[in-house]
């Protein structure tokens, strides 16, 4: 399986989730955010947490007019993969790739803790290697992490199945404590928490480890 | 020719931020201060002639997030 993975001025959490595709097997090649094309055959692009462009304008906003993210909405729009996680997911609201949008936090507090999430769906080459309504323990380190939804999208998310995780103590406010969600196809995942920072005991959870190696046999196969 | 633009969070969207400007004030004293919300205004230097419909691309494509903001441009 070959994964890329976006570094953007203010990425801090790339080398991560580098390495967290590694780890499983996976093939990874690193690309700069001025880079206008991806490598070729990529199966999927992991846009990593920080605070790119310093979280400027909005977080997200600028990264997801970046050169490299015109090669993302295209590579999701043939029906590629992409998991962004943290600053990656406020990229993903910024692009539309995914629905919602993200906001600063209900207590305005930097939250920086492990939570525990609840898998709401398990049927995604994302969430496959868990079970349906499983509890994970996965850290979350964001500052503007409120998902939010108005009544009716939230209908819709939850109806089609675009939940992917919630928080069974939300932390930040989210709109369904939603802690992270689908595109319509179930191939792009945005998500607050870090998969890639709980990835053997030694982080204090290897519950991230499950998603990644789901994506690995998952698309390897595809 | 220059450009104003009022960036907003939409009714009813949560605003955190004015929320806490709200209580700030309250704890300063000043009482019965309604509801607070909280923006951002962008000032544009543009090349003479720019058409406000340029300045609408710009707030659609970047300098609004409409899934939760609205705008309001002023042409000076």
């Amino acid at each position: 399986m070959r994964a890329a993975v976006i570094t953007f001025p203010g990425s801090n959490c790339d080398r991560d989730l580098a390495v967290a595709f590694e780890s499983v097997g996976a093939e990874v090649t690193r690309v700069w955010h001025k880079d206008a094309e991806l490598p070729e055959n990529v199966d999927i692009i992991g846009i990593p947490g920080g605070f790119s462009f310093g979280d400027y304008l909005r977080c997200g906003a600028i990264a997801a007019n970046s050169p490299v993210c015109r090669a993302v909405i295209d590579h999701a729009n043939r029906g590629g993969y992409v998991l962004g996680v943290c600053n990656g997911f406020q990229v993903l609201t910024e692009t539309r790739l995914v629905p919602g949008a993200l906001i600063r936090n209900k207590n305005l507090k930097f939250v920086c803790k492990p939570v525990t999430l609840k898998v709401e769906n398990n049927e995604t080459a994302f969430t496959r290697g868990y079970a349906k309504g499983q509890e994970i323990v996965v850290p979350v380190a964001h500052h503007d992490g409120n998902f939010r939804a108005d009544d009716e999208l939230l209908a819709r998310l939850q109806g089609e199945g675009q939940i992917a995780f919630t928080y069974t103590d939300n932390p930040n406010g989210a709109a369904g404590d939603i802690a992270g969600v689908f595109s319509e196809n179930r191939r792009v995942l945005g998500m607050m928490p870090h998969p890639e920072r709980a990835m053997e005991p030694l982080h204090g959870s290897a519950d991230g480890q499950a998603l990644f190696r789901a994506l690995v046999e998952g698309l390897v196969a595809a | 020719m220059k450009a104003r633009v009022h960036v907003m969070l939409k009714e009813g969207v949560l605003d955190p931020q004015g929320e806490a400007v709200r209580h700030a004030l309250g704890a300063l004293g000043f009482d019965g201060v309604g509801n607070v919300r909280q923006g951002k205004v962008i000032d544009l230097d543009l090349p003479e002639g720019t058409t406000e419909e340029t300045v609408t691309q710009m707030c659609e494509q970047l300098l609004a997030n409409t899934v939760i903001e609205k705008y309001e441009i002023e042409l000076v």
